[in-house]
Formats: structure tokens, C-alpha cells, sequence
């Protein structure tokens, strides 16, 4: 048995303590919005939080979870449904295509904005560059975070300013 | 608008089915879209109708618009969404010609029912250029032409999405005429109704207004009255001066729920209140070969394992989890029957190319284009150059593995997978679960991108077999290395090209053959530039690996074919390679406009720091110009491109936004394939597994893109989710060139520079 928390709640889990916590969101948890990519942490599909810190989800054993807090897309919002400013930019600047690695992207830029409020150029590639998006939208994803962090106004505002 | 002239060939199906049968006469007015289904008692409709038509009030308009109580409007798109954004751009076309605002429109992906089959988009597919140049000429098409198609579409369980056609055919020619049709339909109902001329009707937002009476409804209130009116013949549709919605970056309907995890792809879908199992699988690994020995020994000691099942071309374990799945299967051992490709590795595979070039010689192979005397032409050319290219095999790595649940039940059988192709993916499941197409119900999900890879039914095929052969609903997911080592893959080539240039540098001779068969098959020909004398021919050859179409199908491999040698003639008749080109862009000013536009964008001609270059490159894929310039930096010695700039002329762009995406995204995917990524075989074996060894390119080596738009022609719609791709390969080695004199002749580019 397992303690940990799920997104501010706490969960008892009966799995094998070698088990992903991907899978153990998945599969014993039913929340879908984690994603399988590689399962060697190439791509960043499955990035959570495990207090607080980015993680691939398909190659940290849910072991490395006990006593510790857990947070997926699903817990990035506010309790009342409100998006994060990560999200909205996301929305704004159109950022998902096919959006399979969306979920652990905005993860990765969640994750970024709360260690480095401003960050530089430089600091998104080291902090997204563990992220494939096989869409590309590469530029769209570098523009949204720094919407996010309040550096460079929304394509919309870019239009009425 | 021109009136409706009755044919003079015997009338379509479709003309008998009048009034009642308004959907069959959607034939006419929503196009070819609508074939297969009408209104009719004993017609498939009625079957169609619960499907679409879900809660009560609702009145099925046509099956590409349906009109809520709650006066909601559901454009019913027979497209998947795999990141393109058609389906959105679609339902803004739609919405555009009924009048209706974007914040009161819902798109639904149409049911996959052969009912729905497409044929416009099958003949974007198989038969570039024979669409009509006016959306409203649909209608007086020859009944005969088609119903070839629809046939052609059925046979093929055609609903496609590929070809970057969902919005210049299903959009230009079906949805639209539909949502023309639909209104006018709603404003007969309504003049009926409030005893007025429908000329002094207006429609805005979804509601009807009688200005002199002070009349105004909603449309859902008229929408069982317009089921009841005569289809239009031919519904006015509009001009783009007329447009408001056509030609604006309207957002996205699908992306609010990829940003908070509610999206359900393939890979999240299943049953309700039914336990799920899980099944990791490993095909043989050779073309052809079958299991012939498993120890599984092993496997069977573990965790949650279920059961572990030889099924003749896979081996598959069931467990509880996927996890526990995989691990067991990774410790099974297996043995092959033999092949005749156990022995081949890349190197023999491409000096078999080789030969068959040299066996085609000066003339063989068969003939793509031949106009003038290339071959005689070339002998006397005052200047001469020749050049060989290859490209290797590509993976398309889906960011979503295939998979697909299967739940095989009473006769029936459920799946949820994602599919470019949901009939053929329907077809699979239907003969894995050994039961009836129509009694597989397939249930519409995201795709974690296609690019071309989700064409088959294989996947589909194997989830019913084990859901069937075990009785548990099955989710099956395949592991990263299996989705590299099974893919259907973009060919491997060879192209040669020999190209005589006169005393004035002008290119009088271009011989090109080559040895992959071209789709689409103008991918290879050059008919846009001034060049007298050409003749392209293709040698074919055995590939020893599962082919599918990959992200501008042919174009991906000639895009840099082509363009690299016109660098090459340009280079050695002294001029720089964007007058090169210009000089033989006198007959095609679209192209022109095109290159000249992506020229300035990136200030061509400019000073560039020391060890940059720039590049150029001019594709016409899917009825789509693209010119891109790429700027590359090789200070470390190794290219790090820094910027690359695109123009498309799409015709017209119904969503820029939509469009500037699919051409970042082409961009990206392109280069990623230039820069890094061969398939290679060994001993008959895919020898890539993972992202460490087949890589992506990532935010940190991606390049700025910019992209300008040139609405050239809009009544010519162009694609958009491939074109944007061919032109990024060349440009890149282009600029390579510029930049160290280095002719790049074979991709990957990464080896050259390790």
C-alpha cells in the first residue's frame, strides 16, 4: 500500500511499488489526461509533478511517490474550474495541434514558471527541450509561456494594441 | 447565379429522389458528400438518424448540419481531427454561408458509416486536378463521373483524411453548399410561414428577421418547416467579398479540451462500467516472417499476467495492466520462420536500387513526364551537370502509439482507435472479431497525430483478435519500439538527374528517373518552370518494408530532389539560386509571387554574419505553392538552422491562423526527417527503437519560423496540412551550401557534419 496524494487528495494505492506512476494514474485511477510516449523518458508526454517538480511519470516507480504529492493536468486549475495562466495562454496563443503532448507540455511550463517567474530563451529550451511535440508548434509553445509569465502580450492583445 | 441546367446524360439517382428525399437531392446541393444517404422510408437514413440525430426537437437538416432545439448548429464532419484543424475550419465554412456565429457552432465528427464516405475527398486523393475550379458547379456534374467515384470511395472504405483535402473539398464542395442550402431552406420555411417574399428575409446569428413585420426567430424554431421545403438546386453561395467568417483566425473548437486533459484519444477510450484488460504485442520483426517458436517460460511467473497468446504474426500478453503486460512480453523469446529478407541490410537494399537505375539507363522505366528531346538536348548542352540523391526510410512517430480497444460482445463489436481511415479501421476489427463491418461500432476519438500513419487496419485487426480470442475487452497499446519496428514507411530513394544549361546559363534539358512510383504522381515533375526539354521517369524496385504515405506522400522525397538540383544548375551556371529561379518562373506568376514574397520576408541578398548561408526552395504539393528560405548558422561546424521563412498561396486561406500553424508545423516535421532520421534495416529488421535512435527535433534546435499568406486564387483552394513541408529539406541543404560550398546529396543531414 502506497500513501500518497493525487492532486491535493489523499489516495491509498495497491500496486506493485515498481509500477510507473503513469500507469497507476491511468490505469488505477482512471485519469486519462497523462500521456504514454516512449516509456524511457525520452519525450515528456507523462510529465507530472512530484512535489512540485517535473518528472516523467513512465519511469518513476510509483514507490518514489510515498508520502510525497503528486500533480497531474487534471490539478492545474483552480478548484472552481478557473484555467491556470499557463492553460489560458495555451488557448490564446492556439497552441495544441493534435495535442497528445500537450498535457506534459504545459506540465514542463507550469513547472518553469513557478521556479522562474521571467524566465529567458534559454531557460524555456532547457526546461521544454525534454518535451517532443510532434506537431512542431515549437514557437507557439515559447510565445504561450511567456504570455503566461506577463513578458509579451496575447496574439490577441498583439491585435487590438 | 447560374441557373440549374437539366443534364442531358441520364439523370443521378439523386435527381429522383425529390422532395421527400431532400437529403438524396443533397446529393446536388451538399455534393457528393451526401451520396448513399437519403430520406426515404427503406433509404439508409433512417439508420443514420439516431446516430446524429440525438435528443429530442432536433430536426436533421441535412447530414452535415444539424439544427438543435437550443439553436445550436452541429456541423457533421466526415473528417478525424489529428491536429490539422480542419474539421474546425470546416465548420467556419459552414457557418459562414448559414449565417451563423462561430459561438453557437458545434462540430461533430460524422459516425464511421459508409454512408458518410466522401467521394470529393477520394478524388482529391486519387486524382489530383480533376476537381471543378467553382464549388456550385458540383451540382451539374456528370451524374455518371460521380457515381464512378462514390463507388470508388466505397470499394477503398474511403473516409479519408490525407491529401490535405479536407477544407478545398469537403469544406469548398460540400459544406459549404450544404450551409448555403440549409439557410435557404430555413428562409422558404420561414416566408411560408410569415406570408412574405423570401427576398425580404435576412438571416444573422443564427436567427431569421422580417424587418417590415418586425418578425425575427430563431433558426431552430423554423427547422422542421425547412425539412419540409424543396432543396435548393443550386444554393448561392458566397462571394469573398461577402465573406465574415471565411479568411478569420477563428479559434480552434478542440483545443480547449487538450489544455485541462479532457481530450480523449484512442488510447484513453473504452467501455463504461466495463473492467478493462491490457495487451502489450510484439509483430515478427522481418516482412512476412511468422512466429515460429516462444518461450515464455518466464513471463509466465509474472505479475498480473493473464495470458500470453502466439498468434501466428504477433505474440501479445494480457494482463491487468499495460505495465505488467510489456514487462512480461520483454522477457518472452521468440524464433521466425525464415524470409527471403532475413539477409538484406540498407546498404544491399540501395545498391539493388542502384542497379535497377542503371538497368532503366537513358530511357527505361516508365515515362512521367516527356516533352521535347531531354535526352538529345543534353548531348549538345554547352554545359552539363549530373547528381545523384538518396533518401532513406522514415518512421512517422505518432506521438500517440497505435492502439485500439476492442470489446467483441454479442455479436457485436465496440473499438475506439484513431483513424484516418475509421471504414478500413472498422474493416479490420470486423474481420479480427470474424463478424459483419456494419455490426463494428466505432467510436470517434482524437488522433495523437496521423501524418499518414493511421491509414490502416492493422492495429484494429489485432485488438479484435485478442479481444476475441481471450473475451476480455482488450486495450491494446504498442510500446514505443514496436510502433518504430511496424510502421508503413515512407519510401527509401534514389533519384539521378542529368540537366544541360546553353551559353546563357538557361536550363534546356532536365532527365530525371528515379525509382519509388510517385503519389501524388506529379510530385516529381517540373511543368512550372520554363524548361523546353524534360523527360522523368521512375524504375520501380522491391521494397522490403511495409509502405504507407508519409507527410506529403512523393513530395517529401522529390521536394528535395528537385529543388537541391535546381540549386545545382543555378550554381553552375554562376547566377544566385533565387534569379536562377525567377528566370524560369516566366509562365507561372503565382509561383513567382511566391518565391519573390519568401525572398523578401528573409532579405535575401542581405549580408549574413560569417559562416551563415541561406537557402531557397519552391514546392507545388496539393494544389498549395510554398517557398521557404532557411538560414543556417555552421559556426560549430555543425548546421544549427536560425530562422526559416515561408510563403504559401493556398488559394485562399479560410483560417490564416490555421494555415500559418500547418505550415510551422510541416516546417518542423520536415526538418526533423532532414536533419536526423533514416530508417535502416539489418538482417531484414528495422535497426531504430526508440527516440534516443530515431530523433525529433526539439524546442532547443527548433527555428523561429514566419510565415507571409498570398490569397492567390479564391476560388482554387489549395491544402494545407502538407504543403508546407516539401520545401523545408532543400532550403536547409541549400543554405548548407551557401554557407560551406557543401552539396548535401544524401539525408539524413546529421551525418555529414558528425
Amino acid at each position: 500500500m502506497i500513501k500518497t496524494q493525487i492532486n491535493g487528495r489523499p489516495e491509498e494505492i495497491e500496486a506493485d511499488p515498481a509500477m510507473p506512476i503513469l500507469w497507476v494514474v491511468r490505469e488505477k485511477l482512471g485519469m486519462n489526461g497523462t500521456k504514454f510516449g516512449c516509456g524511457i523518458a525520452q519525450c515528456g508526454a507523462c510529465t507530472v509533478h512530484l512535489d512540485g517538480q517535473p518528472i516523467r511519470s513512465c519511469s518513476t516507480p510509483i514507490s518514489a511517490a510515498e508520502g510525497k504529492s503528486i500533480t497531474t493536468i487534471e490539478g492545474i486549475a483552480d478548484q472552481d474550474g478557473t484555467l491556470s495562466k499557463v492553460q489560458q495562454a495555451w488557448i490564446s496563443e492556439q497552441v495544441p495541434q493534435c495535442g497528445y503532448c500537450q498535457s506534459g507540455q504545459i506540465m514542463s511550463a507550469t513547472a518553469l514558471l513557478k521556479q522562474t517567474s521571467r524566465p529567458t530563451d534559454d531557460q524555456i529550451d532547457t526546461a521544454m527541450t525534454g518535451n517532443i511535440c510532434r506537431c512542431g508548434m515549437y514557437g507557439r509553445i515559447r510565445k504561450a509561456i511567456k504570455v503566461a509569465a506577463g513578458i509579451e502580450p496575447s496574439a490577441a492583445q498583439e491585435k487590438t494594441a | 447565379m447560374s441557373e440549374v441546367k437539366d443534364a442531358k446524360t441520364p439523370r443521378s439517382k439523386a435527381a429522383k429522389w425529390t422532395r421527400r428525399g431532400f437529403i438524396g437531392a443533397g446529393v446536388l446541393a451538399g455534393g457528393a458528400l451526401l451520396v448513399g444517404v437519403a430520406v426515404r422510408s427503406g433509404n439508409p437514413i433512417d439508420k443514420l438518424k439516431p446516430i446524429v440525430a440525438g435528443g429530442d426537437g432536433e430536426a436533421l437538416i441535412n447530414s452535415w448540419v444539424k439544427i438543435g432545439a437550443d439553436n445550436l448548429i452541429t456541423a457533421i464532419v466526415p473528417h478525424c481531427e489529428m491536429g490539422q484543424g480542419a474539421n474546425s475550419t470546416i465548420a467556419q465554412m459552414l457557418a459562414d454561408e448559414m449565417d451563423v456565429n462561430w459561438e453557437n457552432i458545434r462540430v461533430m465528427e460524422a459516425p464511421a458509416d459508409g454512408n458518410y464516405v466522401s467521394q470529393h475527398t477520394v478524388r482529391a486523393f486519387i486524382g489530383p486536378g480533376t476537381l471543378p475550379d467553382r464549388p456550385n458547379q458540383v451540382g451539374f456534374m456528370e451524374p455518371t463521373y460521380d457515381g464512378l467515384f462514390t463507388q470508388v470511395a466505397k470499394l477503398a472504405g474511403a473516409y479519408v483524411t490525407g491529401g490535405s483535402s479536407s477544407v478545398r473539398t469537403t469544406g469548398q464542395n460540400g459544406m459549404r453548399i450544404a450551409g448555403a442550402a440549409a439557410r435557404e431552406m430555413l428562409v422558404a420555411a420561414a416566408a411560408a410561414e410569415w406570408g412574405v417574399p423570401t427576398s425580404e428575409i435576412t438571416t444573422e446569428n443564427a436567427v431569421l428577421t422580417h424587418a417590415k413585420s418586425g418578425k425575427s426567430e430563431t433558426y431552430a424554431n423554423f427547422a422542421a418547416g425547412a425539412a419540409e421545403q424543396d432543396l435548393p438546386r443550386a444554393p448561392r453561395i458566397k462571394t469573398v467579398d461577402e465573406y465574415k467568417l471565411m479568411g478569420t483566425s477563428a479559434p480552434r473548437k478542440d483545443i480547449p479540451s487538450k489544455v485541462d486533459g479532457t481530450a480523449i484519444f484512442g488510447i484513453d477510450g473504452g467501455p463504461e462500467g466495463q473492467e478493462l484488460k491490457y495487451a502489450a504485442v510484439k509483430a515478427a520483426p522481418v516482412m512476412g516472417a511468422r512466429v515460429d517458436s516462444m518461450d515464455a517460460s518466464t513471463a509466465r511467473t509474472m505479475g498480473g499476467v493473464l495470458q500470453i497468446l502466439n498468434m501466428g504474426d504477433f505474440v501479445a500478453v494480457v494482463a491487468d495492466s499495460y505495465w505488467q503486460a510489456q514487462q512480461a512480453l520483454n522477457t518472452i523469446q521468440t524464433t521466425y520462420t525464415k524470409t527471403e529478407l532475413d539477409t538484406l541490410d540498407s546498404d544491399q537494399m540501395f545498391a539493388d536500387f542502384g542497379k535497377a537505375l542503371d538497368d532503366a539507363g537513358a530511357s527505361g522505366g516508365s515515362s512521367k513526364a516527356d516533352y521535347g528531346d531531354a535526352a538529345g538536348v543534353f548531348t549538345a548542352a554547352a554545359n552539363k551537370v549530373e547528381a545523384e540523391y538518396k533518401v532513406p526510410f522514415l518512421a512517422h512517430a505518432t506521438m500517440e502509439p497505435m492502439n485500439c480497444t476492442a470489446w467483441v460482445h454479442d455479436g457485436k463489436c465496440d473499438i475506439w482507435t484513431g483513424s484516418q481511415m475509421p471504414l478500413v479501421a472498422r474493416g479490420g476489427a470486423a474481420e479480427g472479431a470474424g463478424i459483419d463491418a456494419d455490426d463494428v461500432n466505432m467510436h470517434s476519438v482524437f488522433l495523437g497525430g496521423g501524418f499518414g500513419r493511421r491509414l490502416t487496419a492493422e492495429y484494429s485487426n489485432q485488438a479484435a483478435r485478442l479481444a476475441k480470442a481471450t473475451g476480455y475487452p482488450i486495450k491494446m497499446i504498442w510500446s514505443r519500439e514496436e510502433d518504430t519496428a511496424q510502421d508503413f514507411y515512407r519510401p527509401a530513394d534514389i533519384s539521378r538527374f542529368s540537366g544541360g544549361l546553353d551559353e546563357n546559363g538557361k536550363v534546356v534539358s532536365w532527365n530525371n528517373v528515379h525509382c519509388t512510383e510517385d503519389e501524388p504522381n506529379d510530385a516529381a515533375l517540373v511543368e512550372f518552370y520554363d524548361i523546353p526539354n524534360v523527360s522523368v521517369r521512375n524504375a520501380e524496385v522491391e521494397m522490403p518494408l511495409r509502405l504507407g504515405a508519409w507527410r506529403s506522400v512523393a513530395h517529401s522525397q522529390h521536394g528535395f530532389f528537385v529543388e537541391s538540383f535546381v540549386d545545382e544548375l543555378a550554381n553552375e551556371a554562376g547566377q544566385d539560386p533565387l534569379e536562377f529561379r525567377r528566370g524560369l518562373l516566366a509562365n507561372s506568376p503565382r509561383h513567382l509571387a511566391v518565391l519573390d514574397a519568401a525572398a523578401k520576408m528573409s532579405n535575401w541578398g542581405s549580408e549574413l554574419p560569417e559562416d551563415h548561408g541561406r537557402g531557397i526552395a519552391l514546392v507545388r504539393s496539393f494544389n498549395s505553392i510554398v517557398a521557404e528560405v532557411a538560414e543556417v548558422d555552421m559556426t560549430s561546424g555543425k548546421p544549427r538552422i536560425v530562422k526559416m521563412y515561408c510563403c504559401i498561396d493556398a488559394g485562399f486561406a479560410m483560417n490564416p491562423d490555421g494555415l500559418i500553424a500547418q505550415m510551422e508545423s510541416g516546417i518542423i516535421y520536415g526538418l526533423a526527417a532532414a536533419m536526423y532520421d533514416e530508417i535502416t534495416l539489418k538482417d531484414g529488421r528495422v535497426e531504430q527503437s526508440n527516440f534516443h535512435d530515431y530523433q525529433m527535433m526539439r524546442m532547443d534546435d527548433a527555428p523561429e519560423i514566419a510565415v507571409q499568406i498570398i490569397n492567390g486564387a479564391p476560388d482554387n483552394l489549395g491544402g494545407g496540412g502538407e504543403p508546407g513541408l516539401p520545401p523545408a529539406a532543400p532550403a536547409l541543404a541549400n543554405a548548407i551550401f551557401a554557407a560551406t560550398g557543401q552539396r548535401i546529396r544524401e539525408l539524413p543531414i546529421a551525418k555529414h557534419f558528425t
